[in-house]
């Protein structure tokens, strides 16, 4: 599973699952998800609303709160399990090595303290105290996101949302870390910012050599910038591969369902087609397969086997169309279209 | 600054409400009360604590309504609030300003105490949500919320002042003492000001500690407490700096709100205890009808609750970057 | 926040279903049933006083000052009454203020918290006005005033003064729910067909407001017992009507603490204080209801994390 250019993952993975234990039952939000992040290697990770992408994104970084919890699997950062280490262990790696950007940095900003301040909040708690040295490293990430440093004194409310953005990408630079995680930071932007903004992110990586793993609903936009897509479903992984593999070549269903909603500038006018239905509720999991009451290729067996993650063409494929052991109809009937 | 400005434009509303209400709600009830009342003291006051009376109550005028409203702003501008009727001959202003130094300690300490302990209080049980202190907290204090001030009040006189005799529980010192700024003095004015400031304490400490729990409750849900853990931040800190900073918030302006419940309670207060305060001064206006120290009281509470209300604004425009820039 | 359902949005919650659920909420909340339970007795106590205390509270044919006996189960006044009796004949008076002045409040209060929020601009700035005034000068010290004007306070003109005193607390409330409920599209909808604003304020947006309206609602009423208590206790009631504050007035006057007749005060506090109580848990209860965030949260002690399956 892991990409053969680097010989050790950044990040590893191992099914990963995570429940919310609420009155009446808990709920699996994220289920069995495996995947490794290289060194350098830009991963984006899309889904609907409610496929489970943030929950898997705050599972990772260890910031679930009650009533979610990490259910099973493993997290190994740089080779050491994260997963049921408390805050207090986990403050030395948190920032230095692996650092979050948020959604909305509104919200992510304390509002009552001055973007400086909160810089500095973090500088210290990792050691560099010296007022001098967190000025100097303040002013300097600021200026990679290309944002004056006399705005250190400024208050989140006081900046544009693309600055405030800007900001916080900056904020996570500040121990140059390994990998750093971003939450849809560009879904709140107009589209011409959230352009620019990937254009930075990806300057930066390119020049710092960290990774990142990128969570959105925007697969088009994400398509352009990262080296791997993971697709996710209902908490499941759903497809996994190289970019331009899945983009061109998608092989789950619903992955294809995904693409033929996006309009393309260039190429034929074709009538757009949305998936028809909803997410399936959680705590209701349709037997068999998740995707099948959507699924326009579905078959018999889609309702009662649950699909592993089949291997085809370098990419990880959650269908039954790629099951090779279930050779047969099945696999006549899908042959045609799997390529399309 | 134009925040505070915009408030301080709100206040001088409310006070003017007040001072109207003051001046039409004896003129609306049925049979002008203040009528009998100048009747009874007709003979024994001299003519110019009798107009000043009647301004007061608009009896005996011929002036018409507005003409008595404008003298009645006179007067009041002017802190020309007339004779006591039951402390007669002082003043009414003399009787307020002997009681102010008895609440002003008693209230004014319990609710600053109050304030501090029940914030903190409600910041930890917050933070450790779902063990056994936030367990009980909610339940204990939402039964101390319901219970009557002057009971809890009654109660303590009961069980530390009758049964226990720890601690004298009538009036503000022993009137055998001369006052005086002398250490005997001083212990004892403590010494009986404290089953009163614990009753008053214990009934009005379950309200922050409720609404800061609250308040902190939804602000450890924030994106930014979250981005603090992420960012490493020792427990401390995040809990001090990025959550209790933020709760405390709307409990500042809250704090300003329920003044009015602290007031209505010290009243209570201070009437189980005898304690020469204003609260105790304006029920004995209204158990021997002195109208005239009964209005002045309820206008200087009034005022007490708008400056406090002021100063928490300050406050919270001290503290909050947000509301400096919006004005 | 991390979104982590895509449930899609009733067009219009349902009022009987809000209802319904809401009746299930509180079956699953355990102080909220408490608090129901305790409510229902007193009311039990209320309606059906004579099934419980068979002496007439307000005779005076009793030994006076008597103790604890069988015939006396809290002894008597210094007056020669039946101690129990008054409790439980007093119940009615209290909770029909609390009924009362806990309604007519909550009324004003949605009526005019609702109409500013809807209305928007001037008359929600004048509204607010009124509102904030009233909320800031201090009610007790108020209400004192005019009952001292008014001199002897029967019930209603108890309930009349809460009424007309209290509702500014609850209308705030009550105006910020309705402002982020203005927005929504079946709002839009209500206002594109044409429907008056009477009828989109009363069958629109009310009923998506039930849980905070009966949040509201207990939240007056449990301020009209202590004050209507508190103002019994200083005199400014009916003396001579059977209540749990004139029974403490009677008693504060008597000097009931000080000549060992404990219960005349001990007993009517307790009432005031288990339906108080009742009140605020059933609050604090709906509170929870409505924000699922302030729901009490069960540690979870680390279970041992299953390793991964692959």
């Amino acid at each position: 599973m892991s990409d053969p250019r680097v010989p050790e993952p950044v990040l590893e993975v191992s099914g990963l699952s995570v429940e919310y234990v609420l009155d009446r039952g808990s709920v699996r939000a994220v289920d069995d998800v495996s995947f490794t992040v290289g060194r350098g290697e830009f991963l984006g990770i899309v889904g609907e609303s409610g496929c489970g992408k943030s929950t898997l994104l705050f599972a990772i970084a260890q910031l679930l709160a009650p009533p979610a919890r990490v259910d099973g699997g493993s997290v190994r950062f740089q080779g050491t399990n994260l997963v049921g280490l408390t805050d207090r262990q986990l403050a030395a790696t948190r920032w230095r090595d692996l650092s979050v950007v948020m959604q909305s940095a509104m919200n992510a900003l304390n509002p009552v303290k001055s973007i400086g301040a909160q810089f500095k909040d973090a500088l210290r708690a990792h050691g560099v105290r010296r007022s001098d040295e967190i000025a100097a490293r303040s002013a300097e990430v600021l200026r990679m996101v290309g944002i004056d440093s006399a705005h250190l004194r400024s208050y989140p409310h006081q900046l544009s949302g693309g600055m405030r953005q800007r900001a916080m990408i900056a904020m996570a630079m500040l121990f140059t870390p390994e990998l750093v995680i971003m939450d849809e930071p560009t879904s709140a932007l107009d589209v011409v910012a959230q352009r620019s903004l990937m254009v930075q992110i990806k300057e930066l990586q390119e020049s710092l050599g960290f990774a990142i793993i990128f969570v959105t609903h925007d697969m088009s936009l994400i398509s352009h910038f990262s080296d791997r897509l993971l697709v996710m479903y209902a908490g499941q992984v759903s497809e996994l591969g190289a970019t331009r593999s899945v983009f061109d070549a998608p092989r789950h269903p619903y992955t294809q369902g995904l693409l033929e909603a996006f309009p393309s500038i260039r190429g034929a006018k074709v009538p757009l087609k949305g998936i028809p239905g909803s997410p399936p509720n959680l705590a209701i999991i349709p037997n068999g397969c998740r995707f099948h009451p959507r699924c326009p290729m579905a078959f018999d067996r889609c309702s009662e086997q649950a699909p592993d993650l089949y291997e085809r063409d370098g990419s990880l494929v959650r269908c039954l169309l790629y099951d090779d052991a279930a050779a047969g109809s099945a696999t006549q009937q899908a042959g045609g279209r799997a390529d399309a | 600054m134009r925040f505070i400005l915009r408030r301080a434009g709100f206040f001088l509303v409310t006070l003017w409400a007040a001072v109207t209400l003051n001046f039409f709600l004896p003129r609306m009830m049925p049979g002008n009360p203040a009528l009998a009342l100048v009747g009874k003291f007709h003979g024994r006051l001299t003519s110019q604590e009798l107009v000043s009376l009647e301004n007061l109550f608009g009896v005996n005028t011929k002036a018409s309504l507005p003409v008595q409203y404008v003298h009645y702003l006179g007067d009041i501008a002017t802190g020309n609030f007339g004779t006591s009727l039951y402390f007669y001959p002082a003043s009414v202003s003399r009787v307020v300003l002997d009681a102010i130094p008895w609440t002003l300690g008693l209230v004014g300490v319990t609710t600053i105490l109050a304030f501090v302990l029940g914030t903190g209080v409600g910041i930890v049980s917050a933070w450790r949500r779902g063990t056994w202190l936030d367990g009980l907290v909610p339940p204990v204090f939402v039964i101390t919320s319901a219970i009557p001030y002057f009971w809890v009040g009654m109660m303590f006189i009961l069980i530390f002042g009758i049964r226990l005799q720890w601690l004298p529980y009538t009036f503000g010192y022993d009137p055998t003492l001369t006052p005086g700024l002398n250490p005997a003095f001083i212990g004892n004015v403590i010494e009986h000001a404290i089953l009163p400031a614990l009753a008053l304490l214990l009934t009005t400490i379950g309200t922050w500690i409720l609404t800061m729990r609250n308040n902190m409750v939804t602000t450890l849900a924030e994106d930014y407490v979250r981005m603090a853990r992420a960012k490493g931040l020792p427990g401390r800190r995040i809990m001090l700096d990025y959550a209790a900073r933020n709760a405390i918030l709307p409990n500042l302006t809250g704090f300003a709100m329920s003044l009015g419940f602290v007031v209505g309670g010290a009243i209570l207060i201070e009437y189980v205890f005898d304690y020469p305060g204003v609260g105790y001064m304006l029920l004995q206006a209204v158990e021997n009808e002195d109208y005239p120290l009964m209005q002045a009281l309820f206008l200087l509470i009034t005022v007490a609750v708008l400056v406090a209300i002021l100063l928490a604004d300050i406050a919270t425009a001290i503290f909050d970057p947000r509301t400096r820039s919006a004005g | 926040m991390a979104a982590t359902t895509a449930t899609i949005q009733p067009a219009r919650p349902l009022g009987g279903q809000a209802a319904r659920r809401l009746w299930r909420a509180v079956g699953r909340n355990r102080k909220a049933t408490a608090g129901a339970v305790l409510l229902l007795f007193f009311c039990f106590l209320a309606l059906f006083p004579g099934l419980i205390a068979h002496d007439s509270p307000t005779a005076e044919i009793y030994g006076r000052s008597m103790g604890v006996s069988a015939a006396h189960l809290f002894g008597t006044t210094a007056y020669g009454q039946d101690l129990f009796a008054q409790v439980v004949w007093g119940t009615r008076q209290v909770l029909i203020i609390a009924f009362g002045a806990g309604l007519a409040s909550t009324a004003i209060a949605a009526i005019i918290g609702v109409t500013a929020a809807y209305l928007g601009g001037a008359w929600d700035g004048v509204l607010n006005l009124i509102t904030d005034v009233l909320l800031v000068i201090p009610l007790f010290p108020l209400l004192i005033v005019i009952a001292a004007y008014v001199q002897n306070s029967g019930t209603l003109v108890l309930i009349t003064v809460l009424t007309l005193t209290g509702w500014s607390y609850t209308a705030r409330q009550l105006r910020s729910q309705a402002l982020s409920v203005r927005s929504r599209d079946f709002l839009e909808a209500a206002r594109v067909r044409g429907e008056r604003a009477v009828y989109i304020i009363g069958v629109e947006i009310l009923p998506t407001m039930t849980s905070l309206l009966v949040a509201a609602f207990l939240t007056n009423a449990l301020y009209a017992v202590l004050f209507a208590s508190s103002l019994q206790f200083i005199g400014l009631g009916d003396p001579n009507a059977t209540s749990w504050g004139t029974m403490l007035y009677w008693a504060e006057n008597n000097e009931a603490l000080q000549t060992g007749q404990y219960l005349w005060a001990v007993a009517p506090g307790v009432c005031i204080a288990a339906l108080g109580t009742a009140f605020a848990l059933l609050n604090y209860a709906f509170d929870e209801i409505g924000n699922p965030a302030l729901r009490p949260v069960r540690k979870i002690r680390s279970k041992r994390v299953r390793p991964a399956r692959s």
